[in-house]
């Protein structure tokens, strides 16, 4: 590209660039440095992390936090439980979501309109939580690992940003020099137009892993068992039991730190926020390319 | 592809003798696409439609061995129940603060920075910023509280060493009732501004060149065409973003308040989401807190619509 220059630079350009660096680097200081400081916290002395000597470096290097997390049972039951909900759930959701989007995007397709209309109308009612939950009690989705694989398994807003991307990129001509060929709809799908759209795949994918991954509310309301209790809800009694204790209202709720020294609690928290957030930070530079087009194509018709 | 030569081609009959074919027509050459969409439709009819036939419990008294919609009807009662409740106020007043709160900082605050992003003509720090600042967003609610709790924590965190040094002496910034607010936004602002901040990006990205062109011949300076170019262009995605955040005035996230609140913080932290979750789910109050949860439903349409027409009046721009 050729930048055209008609004017020259003046003084007043100059401190307008240098304005915009100073905030830029001041906005990727403000969120990188948070996240900087947790890395390098959960391998510190928790006591100099404490008194504020830890700020550029890790000082007083230990690895006694992640030892512990290492060997903490809970944890690697809440992973195992998470991983198998994530998987199966983002499965799930896009077997769901992926061929429907599909069906809803052929022009010939009679239904379309009124289905989508039924599909919209739900992002702005919902029956609210007690129902939700009296249904998901009737189904006796409760306590069983179900409750995070079905309820809910086809967003809205990805079915619409997977079928707008199908509409958009798949050309119409495709289909009907396919269909010629004797290809049909199941054939046509599987063979053409999932093979084509792999950046909205990857974008809806990442964003039903995300949620699956984070997610904590479902375990909150429906799961009582610690046996099935997923990663989320055992990093709140980590991170936050003390909490509890501090706020005087303990009651013996949560109380799951209460083994280690507290003198390295801090180091544990910070090491487990790590663990925990680490699957995502590893995935997400593989997808991040395709956010902006994800995000674009839902904005079209969101 | 593969080709099959036994496959039957689209119907063509129908399409030649009905110019608009009725669902009932394109059934037997739609069968598949009726197949694959399916499923979703089954889900979307189970975990959405049923609930909200179970709304009814609002107005009813649960009853267990009637199920879902046996009960006695009763009006309003549990409505009022709601209002003339001595947390009515309270709660109500809290929601309105927090999210008010959440949209008047946490609104521009994606906007500025999709300006400021714009601004930056070196492509690789330009790469380096957005990819820092969108991975938040996928740090979860529970490690973001946890995250605020290591590091605002009085004697042991770093922010809270911080207020020390400046001599505000040992603030509890989880514990207080003024902090509350400002530590939910700013650090909900932290996590999601640059997630926020795509879609403007997006929206600036289509702009068209020449008007940059013709900007810089007229001798515009950078302040202007960010003012008369940028500015315009985003507009109307700020307009049906301002509208649907609207539409969720009363829908503060429960889960983030839920791991944030505390004993010292209760009275400006408990919201309808929360209150709902303890009423409902914890004392089993069904009837009663399916009421709050209804008319905190009720009042976010209202606002959602509200705006709409606002927005349809002044600018032309709505959401449908």
């Amino acid at each position: 590209m050729e930048m055209i220059r008609y004017r020259k630079k003046t003084a007043n350009d100059m401190i307008f660039d240098i304005g915009v660096a100073v905030l830029a680097v001041l906005s990727f200081l403000i969120v990188a440095y948070p996240l900087y400081f947790i890395c390098i916290a959960s391998i510190s002395d928790s006591t100099l992390v404490a008194t504020g000597k830890v700020l550029l470096f890790p000082k007083g290097i230990s690895m006694f936090g992640y030892k512990e997390i290492l060997g903490d049972s809970r944890i690697w039951t809440g992973y195992r439980n998470t991983i198998v909900y994530t998987l199966l759930g983002t499965f799930v959701n896009l077997l769901f979501t992926l061929p429907a989007a599909y069906a809803l995007s052929r022009p010939e397709f009679r239904a379309r309109r009124f289905l989508m209309f039924m599909f919209v109308i739900t992002m702005f009612f919902s029956g609210g939580l007690i129902p939700t939950y009296l249904l998901i009690k009737g189904l006796h989705m409760t306590n069983t690992m179900w409750v995070f694989i079905f309820p809910f398994c086809v967003n809205v807003f990805n079915l619409i940003i997977t079928r707008t991307f199908f509409e958009t990129s798949l050309p119409k001509e495709l289909y009907e020099a396919a269909s010629i060929d004797g290809c049909s709809h199941f054939k046509f799908f599987s063979s053409v137009a999932l093979p084509l759209s792999r950046a909205v795949v990857s974008v809806i994918a990442l964003y039903y892993l995300v949620a699956h991954w984070n997610d904590f509310f479902t375990a909150l309301v429906y799961i009582r068992d610690n046996e099935l209790q997923p990663l989320q809800i055992i990093l709140r009694d980590i991170l936050l039991s003390n909490q509890v204790f501090e706020g005087g209202a303990g009651g013996g709720g949560g109380g799951a730190s209460g083994g280690y020294a507290q003198q390295f609690a801090d180091q544990i928290k910070y090491g487990v926020i790590l663990v925990s957030t680490l699957p995502i930070l590893i995935v997400y530079p593989f997808i991040q390319k395709y956010f902006e087009k994800g995000v674009m194509i839902g904005s079209v018709k969101g | 592809m593969t080709t099959q030569t036994k496959l039957t081609v689209p119907n063509r009959e129908a399409t030649i003798t009905a110019k608009k074919p009725s669902i009932f027509n394109t059934f037997r050459r739609d069968y598949q696409l009726w197949i694959m969409v399916f499923p979703a439709i089954v889900a979307i009819i189970i975990f959405n439609y049923i609930p909200m036939y179970g709304i009814q419990l609002a107005f009813r008294d649960y009853d267990y061995t009637k199920g879902l919609t046996g009960g006695a009807w009763h009006g309003l009662y549990y409505f009022k129940m709601f209002i003339d409740n001595y947390l009515f106020k309270d709660i109500m007043w809290n929601t309105i603060k927090i999210s008010l709160a959440t949209i008047i900082i946490g609104f521009p605050a994606p906007i500025l920075l999709a300006l400021l992003i714009n601004q930056i003509r070196w492509k690789r720090a330009k790469k380096t910023l957005q990819t820092t600042v969108y991975m938040p967003h996928f740090i979860s609610i529970v490690v973001m509280v946890g995250m605020l709790n290591v590091m605002l924590s009085p004697n042991t965190g770093i922010v809270g060493n911080l207020m020390n040094h400046l001599g505000y002496g040992d603030v509890n910034l989880l514990a207080s009732t003024n902090s509350f607010i400002p530590v939910y936004v700013l650090s909900d602002i932290w996590q999601h501004c640059g997630w926020n901040s795509i879609i403007y990006l997006a929206a600036l990205s289509s702009v068209d060149p020449q008007l940059y062109d013709s900007s810089k011949i007229d001798g515009a300076n950078r302040w202007q065409t960010i003012r008369h170019i940028d500015l315009p262009s985003i507009v109307p995605t700020m307009i049906i973003l301002f509208i649907l955040s609207m539409g969720n005035v009363l829908g503060t996230g429960f889960e983030k308040i839920f791991l944030m609140q505390n004993t010292l913080n209760i009275p400006v932290s408990e919201v309808i989401a929360t209150y709902v979750y303890k009423i409902g789910i914890l004392s089993n109050q069904i009837s009663y807190s399916s009421a709050i949860g209804l008319f905190n439903t009720l009042i976010n349409f209202i606002f959602l619509f509200a705006t709409n027409a606002i927005a349809k009046r002044v600018s032309n721009i709505s959401l449908w």
